[in-house]
């Protein structure tokens, strides 16, 4: 047996991952990144629009901070987040934002003088201040009460992975890709590492590490249309929950981004409407104002895609082979905005539909259509990315539930968490590795490969009927018709069952090749089990949650209940050989809320059933916070009365803003 | 609306195991229903699905965004995930793995490890002595400069530069127009306070900048468009001075 002792071990070498790593390795720590593919290929490389944080430079981002910031990202989340994590999350982004710009990555910046943008369809002018010139400029996005998304044209993701990965190259951060972890290895509640397999050579090792942390993005792949890389299968996450120890929060919510291009699902950009783009039917008539006459285009995510459904439902939508879709219009942009900011939109565009973009009239249109694009669910922490259940095994990013995101993710707010959660709980497990040893005996990690190695042997002997790649597909075509933009009870019943008799199948597949590497039948072999797993999660969550909140949208319980369901669904998979999780919930605490639940300003009205306590909380805040006022207390200090919250190193010091009095 | 049948497409693809003792490199025919829009990663996740469950290749994004499936399609390399098979009119698509880097298996090649050691060659992260207050205002940039630098941080590391490059079959160790692309768009970031002569350090030599002989293959494949050409003759002439 081959074991790999390290300090830190991190798995899974995205943004967050990586970012996690520098930390840990700032700190004098051994750290170890394993990557299924290398690590400048993971998927956060695809996150086009931009990074959310409150610089506040530009002319229509001026006056923002942390304080708009947090309240947009708790309305966009439906008052489903952790609001201190939210808060250490807005805190941290604006420093997030600037350690990234001295690490290489070419933020877009603000140019002094007048300049034409397009809002709500007209072309408006804008003018920058001389002194901001050469600061970092934001545009509009989803559910924003200002301009806070700072990007690169539209690889905003490609730029900030490479400035990270290389960062972590600079410090000689021992990066090894092509390695999948299977398990993880722990013993009397605490995690030490993983095993792990090489996958070129099929070989087997152990990794012992002091701590742990997961980041491996989310699990869009359990769906079979969806923005995510072929990578997103949610494994990471599965891992933790095959512990039966580890809990995963949230797994019914599930993000679909309103404009991904039909039929590759290939993402067109949020950055597109924050532009200014607009949304057309078959009609060719723009239809969100009809909908959401203040925020248009511009609700959030969970809100724009159900409207488009609704639109199509109502016989609006413009039929193709691929089914009905929607028209997406970014010519009214002009051809030079487009090829400066919106080039890897235009280039998709024209490759993959043979449409040029920036064509004005029909030609130029792009069919898009709501599909599936982000994990708010993942392994369940602590505000120190610590699991709340296994200790050592801390997780980061799109993997985690941390959970700043609640019910739907505000665009923008994922690239953002990547980084300062890589910053903020990458510090926190570093000083977890620091104060730990690893005391665990080479039996058990034995134990741990043995377990592994024959599982796959297993696989190899089994000669049923079943094949893996039908398994994987029905799956996916499951989520999609059954647990998807529109739920409710009798199917979400249905695609639990049929979940459930798919991992019965997966027991009886044959694997064709019988060699232990270069055998992609044998990798869905294993991972296709631990997806449906995952699936369960999703499927059991939503079944249960009998409310609409955010992304998670019942049909039959069309309110957001704020009386039964302000509560975090938290799954474990208790027994190897049970065939669904075990679901409990965790109460969100209005009482301590600096934000108590209300209407988020978009979406349908009247739809909520009103906790008591949300109005004795406010009442609380309010009076808490005219009272501080009149003492002459800033909003810092009004803040820190309100919802006390905590960061490591120096991140709880103030953003100095340029228009700062 | 129904899709009418597609035509009849065959996908040659080249197969071997380095691994194994027996494998011998060989090209398999795949035949399959062209579906409209259909790309060379929905043909080769369908060949995988139904034909050969063997046969190895990568891809992450599928979008020509991670640049992980540079292959050599019909004698050029390109990115497979941006490969339309509509726009192969005889029907017929060869597929051979990318030269210039270590096989894994069949169409499989690990860039990973290449462009690591490349990244470690050129030095490729910011060198700056100056610590900035991450809670202070960023260090303004002219916007004509930050845009500059990242018209050459656009590059994915996909390898079709490198598998495309006369100069590297001549040269091993060749940094490739890729290494000097990472040196390009270092030497215009301000951030970076590296001189003239500290990039002479680095790709001084036949092995870097003055090795290139100029057959610009690099800029003809290139997915991303990245002005290679003129960005190799600039710092050759920046270099060559030092001499």
């Amino acid at each position: 047996m081959k074991i790999n002792y390290c300090d830190a071990l991190v798995i899974g070498g995205g943004l967050a991952g990586l970012r996690a790593a520098v930390a840990t390795q700032k700190k004098g720590l051994n750290t170890v990144v394993l990557s299924l593919v290398p690590v400048k290929r993971s998927h956060s490389a695809a996150a086009q629009g931009g990074m959310q944080a409150s610089v506040g430079n530009s002319k229509m981002s001026d006056g923002d901070n942390e304080d708009l910031h947090f309240a947009d990202t708790v309305k966009g989340s439906d008052w489903g987040c952790d609001q201190e994590v939210a808060r250490m999350f807005v805190h941290t982004a604006p420093k997030a934002i600037r350690e990234l710009a001295g690490w290489g990555v070419p933020w877009t910046r603000v140019r002094e003088g007048s300049r034409e943008a397009v809002i709500n369809a007209k072309k408006t002018t804008i003018t920058e201040d001389a002194d901001r010139h050469g600061l970092i400029t934001s545009r509009d996005f989803g559910g924003t009460k200002k301009w806070r998304t700072c990007y690169t044209a539209d690889a905003t993701g490609h730029t900030m992975l490479f400035g990270v990965a290389n960062e972590a190259l600079k410090l000689n951060v021992d990066i090894r890709d092509r390695k999948e972890a299977l398990s993880l290895i722990h013993e009397n509640g605490r995690c030490y590492g993983a095993v792990v397999r090489d996958l070129v050579t099929g070989e087997l090792e152990a990794y012992v590490a002091k701590g742990t942390c997961i980041a491996t993005g989310g699990y869009g792949r359990v769906f079979k249309q969806t923005t995510n890389a072929v990578i997103c299968e949610g494994t990471g996450a599965a891992i933790a929950l095959e512990t039966g120890i580890a809990t995963l929060g949230n797994m019914e919510a599930v993000q679909f981004h309103p404009t991904p291009i039909v039929p590759s699902g290939i993402l067109l950009t949020e950055g597109c409407r924050g532009d200014g783009g607009i949304l057309r039917d078959v009609d060719g008539h723009r239809f969100m104002p009809d909908y959401e006459p203040e925020k248009k285009e511009l609700a959030s995510r969970d809100v724009v895609s159900r409207r488009m459904i609704e639109h199509i439902r109502n016989g609006k939508g413009v039929p193709s082979p691929y089914g009905d879709h929607i028209w997406l219009d970014i010519s009214i942009l002009g051809r030079e905005h487009i090829e400066k900011n919106l080039r890897d939109v235009q280039e998709i565009c024209m490759i993959f539909n043979g449409i040029d973009p920036a064509v004005e009239g029909p030609k130029g249109w792009a069919p898009v259509l709501p599909m599936q694009h982000y994990s708010m669910g993942g392994i369940r922490t602590k505000p120190t990315g610590e699991s709340q259940n296994l200790s050592g095994l801390f997780s980061c990013g799109e993997a985690a539930c941390w959970d700043m995101h609640g019910f739907n993710r505000l665009g923008g707010n994922s690239v953002s968490e990547t980084v300062v959660a890589g910053m903020i709980v990458g510090n926190y497990f570093a000083d977890y590795c620091i104060e730990n040893n690893v005391n665990i005996p080479t039996a058990t990690v034995q134990k741990f490969v043995d377990a592994q190695d024959n599982y796959l042997n297993e696989l190899l002997a089994l000669n049923g009927s079943e094949d893996i790649f039908r398994i994987k597909n029905r799956m996916k075509q499951l989520m999609d018709d059954k647990v998807g933009i529109f739920r409710d009870g009798t199917r979400l019943i249905e695609a639990v069952e049929e979940l459930k008799e798919l991992l019965q199948k997966t027991k009886n597949i044959s694997v064709k090749s019988k060699v232990r590497s270069g055998n992609p039948e044998l990798e869905e072999a294993y991972r296709v089990p631990r997806m449906l797993k995952i699936a369960l999660c999703v499927a059991k969550g939503a079944r249960e949650r009998t409310e609409s909140r955010g992304a998670h949208y019942r049909e039959d319980f069309l309110k957001r209940d704020d009386v039964n369901w302000l509560n975090r669904t938290l799954t474990t998979w208790a027994n190897p050989n049970d065939l669904e999780p075990t679901i409990t919930y965790e109460p969100l605490d209005i009482m301590t809320m600096e934000m108590p639940p209300a209407f988020r300003g978009y979406g349908a009205k009247g739809m909520i059933i009103e906790h008591e306590l949300s109005e004795k909380r406010q009442n609380e805040v309010d009076e808490v916070t005219e009272k501080m006022e009149a003492e002459g207390k800033d909003r810092h200090e009004i803040q820190h009365a309100l919802m006390p919250f905590d960061l490591p190193m120096n991140y709880k010091e103030k953003n100095e803003r340029a228009g700062d009095k | 609306m129904s899709t009418p049948k597609g035509r009849e497409i065959t996908i040659s693809a080249l197969k071997f195991d380095p691994r194994s003792a027996v494998s011998k490199p060989h090209f398999v025919d795949y035949k399959l229903e062209e579906t409209p829009g259909m790309t060379l990663f929905i043909a080769l996740t369908k060949i995988r699905e139904e034909q050969d469950a063997d046969l190895s290749f990568d891809f992450v994004c599928r979008a020509g965004i991670c640049g992980s499936c540079g292959m050599v399609v019909n004698g050029k390399p390109t990115l497979a995930c941006r490969t339309l098979i509509a726009n192969y009119p005889e029907g017929k698509l060869t597929l051979m793995p990318m030269p210039a880097f270590e096989l894994i298996k069949d169409l499989s090649v690990n860039t990973g490890k290449w462009m690591d050691d490349m990244s470690r060659r050129v030095e490729s992260w910011i060198h700056t002595n100056e610590v900035h207050d991450i809670s202070k205002l960023e260090e303004k940039v002219d916007p004509d400069i930050a845009d500059q630098t990242f018209e050459l941080d656009r590059c994915i590391e996909c390898g079709i530069c490198v598998a495309s490059c006369g100069t590297k079959l001549m040269r091993p160790d060749f940094i490739g127009p890729v290494g000097l692309n990472r040196v390009a768009r270092f030497e215009v970031d301000p951030h970076d306070n590296r001189t003239a002569e500290d990039y002479y350090e680095l790709i001084g030599d036949d092995d870097g900048v003055f090795g290139c002989m100029s057959l610009m293959a690099c800029e003809d494949h290139c997915p991303k468009h990245l002005p290679l050409q003129n960005k190799i003759a600039y710092l050759r002439r920046k270099l060559v001075s030092l001499r």
